[in-house]
């Protein structure tokens, strides 16, 4: 995934957390990257056409950035399930992130053919425990209070 | 929301390993499918078509046990290739290609696919410079080798697909 996808993804599921545009800060907190990288990378997306960016306000994704932005959270959903299910990664979430920046999207495509994805991903990406919440795997154990 | 990495480079031995898994995977669907396949269309089968998936299966099996290799020099399993070939019947069991078309088409995706793995795969580690414990030019020889058949195979399959 390259690293406009992983921005695209990101205001995405931040836009969805503050139900409203994105934060600069928050992007950038999310990402680990600094609030000027930040700002760099959204005038490209705002360029492309993929996102709008109101100062004060924050990030708004275009409808075309939508779609980018669902395509990658997909691609992240793969890999988790792959690593979770068929390498039985324990912590497939850190791992995920390390790994998303490195699996193009065709490569997830094909790692796609022998994981039972949910007809509704990515809707299923839960950003508190950061994986797909159909996951099998119990994603954050919450420990039983006694 | 958590932190999530926008470098692309390999950044640990670890990471390597886990990716070196991930091309095995790739190889053991395409032998798995190629051999499903195979199965499939074995009544009619063309010697061309026959021919290709044989060659196939064969090479990535041969990549397969190079970067087994690889990564039991990182001291890493490799996942077994019965548990990818159900995995793949599972997911098939209830479908079958419907002509050769389809059958060379997934093979021209398979050879891509790989091609862009281990593209990417050699960029990532070409831009890290993390100390390996595995010997980096063996690794990136023996990458690049791989990399290079997969393009060669892409080549085969368009062909034999323009011959058609």
């Amino acid at each position: 995934m390259n690293t406009a996808d992983q921005y695209l993804k990101t205001i995405y599921v931040v836009q969805d957390q503050e139900d409203g545009p994105a934060s600069t800060g928050s992007i950038a907190d999310a990402l680990g990257v600094s609030p000027a990288s930040a700002n760099e990378m959204i005038g490209k997306l705002e360029e492309r056409g993929l996102a709008e960016h109101e100062k004060y306000k924050g990030v708004t994704l275009t409808d075309d950035g939508i779609v980018r932005a669902r395509d990658a959270l997909q691609t992240y959903c793969i890999i988790e399930r792959f690593l979770a299910n068929v390498l039985a990664v324990e912590d497939f979430q850190a791992e995920a992130r390390e790994l998303e920046a490195v699996i193009d999207d065709t490569v997830a495509e094909r790692l796609d053919t022998i994981i039972d994805r949910e007809p509704e991903c990515p809707d299923c990406f839960d950003p508190e425990t950061d994986a797909c919440s159909c996951l099998e795997i119990a994603a954050a154990p919450v420990e039983p209070e006694q | 929301m958590v932190v999530v990495s926008v470098s692309q480079r390999v950044a640990s031995d670890d990471q390597l390993a886990r990716l070196l898994q991930i091309g095995i995977v790739l190889e053991e669907v395409v032998e798995a499918r190629t051999h499903r396949h195979y199965q499939q269309l074995d009544a009619e089968l063309d010697e061309e078509v026959e021919q290709l998936l044989a060659d196939a299966a064969e090479e990535s099996a041969a990549h397969r046990e190079r970067l087994e290799t690889l990564i039991e020099d990182l001291g890493v399993d490799s996942v077994p290739f019965g548990e990818i070939e159900s995995l793949v019947d599972a997911r098939y069991g209830r479908t079958r290609p419907e002509d050769f078309d389809d059958v060379l088409y997934d093979q021209l995706c398979n050879e891509e696919t790989a091609y862009k793995f281990y593209d990417d795969l050699i960029g990532a580690i070409e831009d890290s410079d993390v100390e390996f414990s595995i010997d980096r030019e063996e690794l990136v020889a023996t990458l690049t080798a791989i990399r290079d058949e997969e393009a060669e195979g892409v080549r085969e399959v368009t062909e034999v697909m323009e011959r058609r």
